[in-house]
């Protein structure tokens, strides 16, 4: 046997294709093992029993009918925000900026809210939802004028985006703070919810998801069904096809992100008037990147990305609970998340490839 | 004059942690590697530096503080290596998408950080604000004497270790790259991995080595800032979003490590600058942070306008190579 020669333990090969239940099998053996590695963690860190972790969890995110609602409904704005970058992944755009279109947009839906009281309360409702797809659409545009037009980098450009939306947001808050001084703008109208998503349920979770239920659909004919998302993959594919093809790249990157941050829009208008009903510079909280995250998982399916939304909410309630319980701090949630994630990318490789062991190796275990 | 002798002194304070992280994705990016994690890197390391010397601080009972520093060092390094590990085996060996893998580790480097800061001395089994101020001392300490030299004496030798020890980094990472045969290397392994592989080169070596080595250094940028810069202390976010200034930064210099040291300074001087403008309102305070940013699009809008080849990233940036795949 050692005289072989050199030749490598394996070999990788790519897969010619893989059956659905494999490709679910193995995403569930990852979710699994991250499980695992997950709960290896708190109970060191707790002491907790194991299958305790996992109670705990369950009951911290849908313990309670109100948790439950809460966490569908941040379920559903993360998906929304997910939904604002997909576009834009299917053209290989890699938008980083949702967080700040989002933020853009809730900024834009504050301030009607705030300069829009006296206006009857039908054309405010319209307007409140116009103006934050302005903003959003707007914040958008600017990086993909710029990339169809010279190339620039835009995974870069919409990062720094994000931190000009912040400065921009900071700005307006202390412009409208209520009181002064106190570098917050407090509950917008909170005397007669001039402006606020209106409540279907208790909790007011019903409508913010309804709404994006329906833009998954929307959204999904749109890339499916329609000659615009049919031009988005080709520029995903091939830049060259596409030209070849007859069709407008600049166009399509401009159009597409417009589309992106109108979505963003959405997401900053419902995060502003149906969830917070203020603005604040960490309203958005990072869900701009998980959004990315969500969105990529979820194979940029709006049905798939679902799933992902959900669970990744989920993990993230449950272990808050379980750190608020231990008096530890919530950012223990992130450290989940981010488990999570790592094993779940890495699995994707074991769908993809497959690894080839040396072949006298196997005839030397016949033998 | 004073008042400029200090706002230069705070402006490389501030430019020093953006040196460390841009020194560190520079040279992962020349590997072909966009680490979005840096970011979260500098958390971990910043925070494994604090875990290290206040573990020692509070087990012993008379600590040294060199010693201190020296452990603090140690497991800075070894836990920014750990992240960097991970993003490396998820995208080279796994080949896993690099915006996503870096931002997911941007993600869990961040909660590490604010989750074990916030939390240490309560997992301890202490209460109150966690402080290693006497491993913080060997940090801050000065060159004695030279301080005392008036005008310059603050501005130059008014720093601590890590501050010369960064600008050592910087002049030996562009002399690696540019002047030595492995750093030619490394550039090919960026350019076009699959030639580099014809001409023999190990590309997934260079890629592993690079990537971790690039995450040590922003590591140390962490460090930097927990221990010299708060004194040994941690507050939550307190670090900030200045991970996002660095790989700013890495474009600002043009891939450049000698560019990224004037470009660290002049964005520290940007960060800071509203505190020295006379007579701005509060609101108008936070229209000139932003600075940092406005000034990174538009070089990033004017290298695009030029065009100048040299001016560009690393040709296969942010794609990952497979030998048996090539296109």
């Amino acid at each position: 046997m050692s005289a072989a020669v050199k030749e490598p333990l394996f070999h990788v090969v790519k897969r010619d294709g893989t059956s659905f239940g494999r490709s679910l099998l193995i995403r569930l053996a990852a979710i699994v093992l991250a499980l695992i590695v997950c709960a290896v963690i708190i109970v060191l860190l707790t002491g907790m029993n194991p299958l305790s972790v996992y109670a705990a969890l369950w009951n911290g995110a849908v313990g309670t009918s109100r948790r439950m609602w809460i966490t569908f409904r941040d379920a559903a704005i993360l998906l929304c925000i997910g939904f604002a970058v997909m576009p834009a992944f299917r053209m290989r755009f890699w938008n980083t900026g949702a967080e700040g279109q989002v933020l853009m947009g809730a900024a834009a839906t504050a301030a009607m809210m705030i300069y829009g009281k006296a206006l009857p309360s039908w054309l405010l409702y319209a307007l409140c939802p116009l103006a934050g797809i302005a903003a959003g659409i707007i914040w958008g545009v600017i990086p993909a004028f710029f990339k169809a037009y010279w190339n620039t980098n835009e995974t870069l450009f919409t990062l720094m985006l994000n931190y000009i939306a912040t400065q921009l947001v900071a700005f307006c808050i202390i412009f409208w703070e209520n009181p002064p001084g106190s570098n917050s703008v407090g509950l917008i109208n909170s005397k007669g919810k001039i402006g606020w998503l209106p409540n279907l349920d208790r909790y007011g979770c019903v409508l913010p998801i309804l709404i994006v239920l329906a833009l998954a659909v929307l959204l999904y004919a749109y890339m499916r069904y329609t000659k615009q998302g049919y031009e988005v993959s080709v520029v995903g594919e091939s830049e060259n096809t596409a030209h070849y093809a007859g069709i407008n790249v600049k166009r399509v990157i401009i159009r597409t992100m417009a589309l992106c941050g109108a979505v963003a829009g959405i997401a900053g208008y419902l995060l502003a008037s149906g969830v917070s009903h203020t603005i604040s510079t960490g309203l958005v909280g990072g869900r701009g990147f998980t959004a990315i995250i969500v969105a990529w998982l979820g194979k940029l399916n709006p049905f798939s990305m679902m799933i992902v939304a959900l669970g990744l909410v989920f993990m993230q309630k449950g272990s808050v609970e379980i750190a608020g319980q231990f008096n530890l701090n919530e950012n223990a949630s992130e450290i989940i998340t981010g488990i999570l994630l790592f094993f779940i990318l890495g699995c994707e490789f074991f769908i993809n490839y497959r690894l080839e062991f040396r072949k006298h190796e196997k005839e030397a275990v016949k033998a | 004059m004073n008042v400029i002798s200090v706002f230069l002194q705070k402006a490389i304070t501030q430019g020093i942690p953006l040196l460390f992280g841009a020194n560190g994705e520079i040279l992962t990016e020349k590997s072909g590697n966009l680490n979005l994690g840096i970011p979260g890197l500098m958390y971990m390391g910043g925070v494994a530096g604090l875990i290290g010397a206040f573990l020692y601080e509070a087990n012993v009972a008379n600590p040294i503080p060199f010693v201190g520093m020296l452990i603090s060092v140690i497991c800075c390094l070894l836990c920014s290596a750990l992240g960097a590990l991970i993003y490396s085996v998820l995208t080279i060996t796994l080949r896993a998408n690099q915006n996503v893998t870096g931002l997911a580790l941007t993600t869990f480097g961040m909660g590490f950080g604010n989750f074990f800061g916030g939390s240490l001395s309560r997992l301890a089994g202490g209460v109150g604000q966690l402080s290693t101020a006497t491993t913080a001392s060997a940090f801050r300490a000065k060159i004695p004497f030279l301080t005392d030299i008036p005008v310059v004496g603050e501005l130059l030798f008014g720093y601590g270790w890590l501050t010369y020890f960064c600008l050592i980094i910087t002049f030996a990472l562009s002399f690696f790259l540019f002047k030595t045969r492995v750093g030619l290397n490394l550039r090919a392994v960026g350019e076009s991995a699959a030639t580099a592989d014809a001409a023999g080169i190990n590309v997934n070596r260079y890629k592993y080595i690079a990537t971790i080595v690039g995450g040590m250094m922003a590591g140390l940028g962490g460090l930097y800032f927990v221990m010299e810069y708060t004194g040994g202390t941690w507050v939550n976010n307190g670090f900030g979003d200045r991970g996002w200034l660095a790989i700013a930064l890495v474009i600002f210099a043009r891939w450049r490590p000698l560019n990224a040291i004037w470009g660290s300074f002049l964005f520290g001087g940007l960060y800071i600058l509203y505190l020295y403008i006379p007579g701005l309102t509060r609101d108008m305070q936070e229209i000139f942070k932003s600075l940092p940013y406005l000034v990174t699009i538009v070089v990033l809008v004017i290298t695009s306008l030029r065009k100048k080849r040299e001016d560009q990233p690393p040709a296969s940036l942010g794609l990952p190579y497979f030998r048996e795949s090539r296109g």
